[in-house]
């Protein structure tokens, strides 16, 4: 079966301190080359900490920035052209900060129809009719469609930028911290909505998040970043349980669990790799304790572990731990 | 837009602007229907009359030509070719501001690059060498005043769009099938529309001087067409003697351009949004206390809070964020402070201190005894003295406390020199020592860094060493670990907890994690719209929370090693504390809920270690004391 979603050789080179006319001064690879399917209907979880790419290969993947190199396939078709409207009858995008995504001076019923008409081209009725069907989708009360987005509370607009992603009709939502900026008690309300909306209209979702126990709860599949690539790939349930990345170890051993004894997983002083310089051979050696020789000169691939896990590294953590 | 205008009003010298400018327009669109005597019409033979003669208001010139006449033509004249001129400029300059801003990169540079040659000219030059160019007329000196303005526009137009070129509505508009034009003209020029007022406002004087100067020269109106500048041109040979010629429309520019500047000011001041909030005045260095009764010390403990009350007196609503809350810290003691935004957690340790802004916020009730004194009601001398030495911070964002210009050692030298008479080298050991003792590598190289140069991390280790700094007995922890990644995250707790016990430093710990909680803390007190719900042992209240609330949230809160579920989401959201119910405020959401519950406030009831403020609790405190 074709997968809804594939990314293939996906990588995206920052040039840093561009003048007016001449070359860059240096590059920073902000995403390199990641390899992943997404099959219909599933959840890919991506986690990482801030810095490591997750957000630009979530810009890579809705079209807001052009890869460098590698390509988008949706539905066994590629789309290589940056037209993010070509993208989005294809593929959403929700964002962080509900706030800051809705324009400030739009109502809630200007934002709403932006891509009903523009990606679809409905005449006014059906707009009407449509909107008032993504409203009730995500429990919202058309009383809200004449306000404006400063009245409403994080989770709301959160909501309002989950019906604008519904509203392009895209098969798949890249739904990038949707929840960070939300209260817990909130954030239950819409990761359940989420998984609610997923089984309405069989959606296909990339959960970006850096919580791993949010991530672990809504994903099939966990994709972990570290330092622009992907580094894990495995089922959600065993992951985090029995990782064989040392760096998805040292992120499930310091999430901090409650009834675990407060320790520093590592040494108190270790500090992520320079960007523009990074070191040769794999990232995350200068933080590994596993850390040898060949870890140091060369950049491992990512392979096949177990059943359905996969990892880049030179010497992978023992399946049973 | 009345906000707007109320707003307008209340500003005295902006109203008689505008009130001036209203009535100069009215009678200049009224001009043509005035009786008026035909104002090119000359007479020499009334030549230079004196105002108030007969027939003739303000006299004549020295053509004999009737000034009121001429006057109000002229200022009907000069007021246009301003308003034109400024509109012509504020789109012109708007439109390439918006275009660079947006694009950025490269176009943004070449285009920003040409309006700083234009604003490389003295402005008088550059106007004179476009009339030169085109040949002197007023539409031409019009084309000149509006050229010249235009980088002002393009410039503070550009800045503006820059910011929110890059907000999450843009791209949101993109992915919506949006392109560039559109973009530009839905998105971000409404955005920008108050900025392009308020520049226009405070510009549109000066470019009616700037017309009437073109004019003075011979360069704007050509005889016998009258405009201000002109008048007072032809008036400049009799100066002297009939000084009356040049004092009529001398008080006509004077007025004008006096009153658009106050209106231009008012509105500037009216649209700005950080005069709107009426946060105008700066903070007071200490909030302010209006206690009616205040509870009797000397207190418990090293810390000890009782009925602490504190408001935000916002226009006419009461934002009650704190209310009567109790809490007692022990020596060596982490106490762990939890809930959700707006719960007044924050506010609660802000109190203690006198940090919280006022105004808007007034501490109504309430104490907080240290060492046996209030310091609530504590002059600022003394609070001040004991801020930073016995009573320390850690705030959530360790970028915005630390001071980007001055290096991390001379902040720690700071922190310790306001408080203690220390000589100069021993300062510098001392802060070497405190970035060792949290933990920072090469101490002795890293004291000279800038926050800049740090991570996250490491800015946070440097906020704990200034915390540290004068060995306090408390120390008030606001969401230390917030703003980390996980793996330092765990990195930033252990090393607080290693600390604690080291030196018996007390802890009120402020999060919104209970994973942290369990980890850090020794006793949990959890709030909800402004008041303690629940307090006891974390472990109590991990393995049998009483109040539905600390139930509810820890249900809805997954936990890492639990796999694929459903959560437990809470319905409804937290209260809003200037619009609080008469009951429990967790009356609204909770499943449990009972008529009694909405209808008073529901007391505290303490058992053992443990106190719930519930009148159905999930676990019976005085039964079950766990």
């Amino acid at each position: 079966m074709t997968p809804a979603l594939r990314l293939d050789g996906l990588s995206k080179t920052f040039p840093v301190g561009k003048k007016l006319i001449g070359a860059a001064r240096g590059h920073v690879r902000a995403v390199r080359p990641v390899t992943l399917d997404v099959a219909e209907g599933e959840t890919l979880g991506i986690v990482g900490e801030s810095g490591c790419g997750k957000t630009t290969l979530a810009r890579l993947l809705v079209g807001l920035e052009p890869p460098s190199a590698g390509r988008v396939e949706i539905g066994g078709k590629a789309l290589d052209n940056a037209d993010p409207a070509a993208f989005g009858r294809l593929i959403q995008y929700v964002f962080q900060d509900p706030i800051s995504s809705l324009n400030p001076r739009k109502s809630i019923r200007s934002i709403l129809e932006v891509p009903l008409k523009r990606l679809h081209g409905m005449d006014a009725d059906e707009r009407a009719d449509r909107i008032r069907e993504i409203l009730a989708s995500v429990n919202l009360r058309e009383e809200f469609l004449d306000r404006f987005p400063h009245e409403f509370s994080g989770g709301q607009a959160q909501r309002i930028g989950i019906a604008r992603a519904l509203a392009a009709n895209a098969r798949i939502l890249v739904l990038d911290e949707p929840v960070s900026a939300l209260d817990v008690s909130v954030q239950a309300q819409v990761l359940n909505l989420l998984a609610a909306l997923k089984r309405k209209f069989g959606l296909t979702y990339l959960f970006i998040s850096h919580d791993l126990a949010v991530v672990e709860a809504v994903s099939d599949r966990v994709a972990v970043m570290y330092f622009g690539a992907v580094v894990e790939v495995g089922r959600a349930e065993t992951i985090f349980a029995a990782p064989r990345h040392p760096y998805t170890k040292l992120l499930a051993d310091s999430a901090p669990v409650v009834g675990r004894p407060l320790t520093a997983p590592e040494g108190k002083d270790t500090e992520l790799p320079d960007p523009l310089n990074p070191p040769p051979g794999c990232p995350f050696a200068p933080r590994c304790p596993k850390a040898t020789n060949i870890c140091r000169a060369e950049d491992p691939a990512l392979e096949k572990m177990g059943d359905d896990q996969f990892a880049a590294c030179h010497h992978p953590l023992d399946a049973e731990t | 837009m009345t906000r707007f205008l109320w707003l307008l009003a209340r500003n005295q010298l902006a109203l008689m602007g505008g009130i001036v400018l209203v009535l100069v327009v009215l009678v200049c669109v009224l001009v043509p229907v005035l009786p008026l005597r035909p104002p090119d019409v000359t007479n020499t033979a009334d030549r230079f009359l004196a105002p108030f003669s007969d027939g003739h208001l303000l006299g004549t010139d020295h053509l004999g030509r009737d000034l009121l006449s001429r006057l109000l033509w002229g200022t009907r004249l000069s007021l246009a070719v301003g308003f034109v001129a400024a509109i012509a400029a504020a789109t012109l300059g708007s439109a390439i501001g918006i275009v660079a801003g947006y694009f950025g990169g490269r176009t943004d540079n070449i285009i920003m690059r040409g309006v700083d040659m234009l604003m490389a000219f003295p402005y008088i030059l550059l106007a004179l060498a476009i009339v030169a160019a085109l040949g002197p007329g007023l539409l031409n000196a019009l084309i000149a005043v509006a050229a010249v303005n235009i980088p002002f526009f393009a410039r503070n137009i550009r800045g503006i769009t820059v910011g929110i070129a890059h907000k999450e509505f843009v791209d949101a508009a993109r992915l919506a099938g949006k392109g560039h034009l559109a973009i530009l003209t839905t998105e971000i020029l409404p955005n920008v529309i108050p900025v392009i007022v308020i520049a226009m406002s405070t510009t549109i004087g000066w470019m009616i001087l700037e017309t009437a100067g073109l004019s003075f020269l011979g360069l704007g109106s050509q005889p016998p067409q009258a405009d201000l500048g002109s008048m007072l041109g032809e008036a400049r040979a009799a100066l002297i003697t009939n000084p009356h010629t040049s004092v009529v429309p001398g008080v006509m520019i004077f007025v004008i351009v006096i009153s658009i500047n106050l209106l231009g000011d008012g509105v500037r001041d009216a649209l700005d949004p950080r005069l709107r909030s009426g946060a105008l005045s700066r903070p007071r260095p200490a909030t302010n206390v209006r206690r009616e009764s205040v509870p009797q010390g000397p207190g418990e403990g090293v810390l000890d809070i009782r009925e602490l009350e504190t408001q935000f007196h916002v226009g006419k609503r009461i934002y009650r964020a704190v209310n009567r809350v109790s809490l007692t810290i022990a020596p060596g003691e982490c106490l762990g402070l939890i809930g959700e935004s707006g719960s007044g957690k924050s506010v609660t340790a802000l109190s203690v201190m006198g940090l919280v802004a006022s105004p808007p916020g007034v501490i109504t009730g309430g104490a907080a005894f240290h060492e046996g004194r209030d310091l609530i009601g504590a002059p600022y001398r003394d609070l001040r003295r004991l801020r930073g030495d016995r009573v320390a911070y850690i705030f959530q964002d360790p970028l915005s406390t630390l001071h980007p210009l001055i290096r991390v050692g001379e902040q720690l030298a700071e922190a310790i020199r306001v408080h203690h008479k220390v000589p100069r080298a021993e300062l510098r050991r001392r802060a070497v020592e405190l970035l060792g003792a949290v933990r920072i590598p090469n101490a002795e190289s890293r004291v000279d860094s800038y926050p800049h140069e740090m991570s996250g991390g490491m800015r946070q280790r440097v906020a704990i060493a200034m915390a540290l700094a004068n060995e306090p007995e408390v120390i008030i922890a606001d969401e230390p670990t917030t703003a980390l990644d996980v793996t330092v995250q765990a990195q930033v707790l252990s090393l607080l907890d290693d600390l604690r016990r080291e030196r018996g430093v007390a802890i009120l710990f402020i999060t919104h994690d209970f994973g942290v909680v369990a980890q850090m803390c020794d006793r949990v007190a959890v709030m909800y719209g402004g008041r303690i719900v629940e307090e006891a042992a974390t472990a109590d209240i991990l393995n049998a929370p009483a109040h539905p609330y600390t139930k509810r949230l820890m249900d809805c809160v997954p936990e890492l090693g639990g796999g694929r579920r459903k959560l437990d989401a809470i319905p409804g959201l937290p209260p809003a504390v200037d619009k609080l119910p008469p009951g429990c405020a967790f009356a609204p959401r909770c499943d449990k809920v009972r008529e009694a519950c909405r209808a008073a406030p529901v007391a505290m009831t303490r058992a053992g270690g443990r106190a719930v403020r519930c009148l159905y609790p999930e676990t019976d405190i005085a039964k079950d004391p766990a």
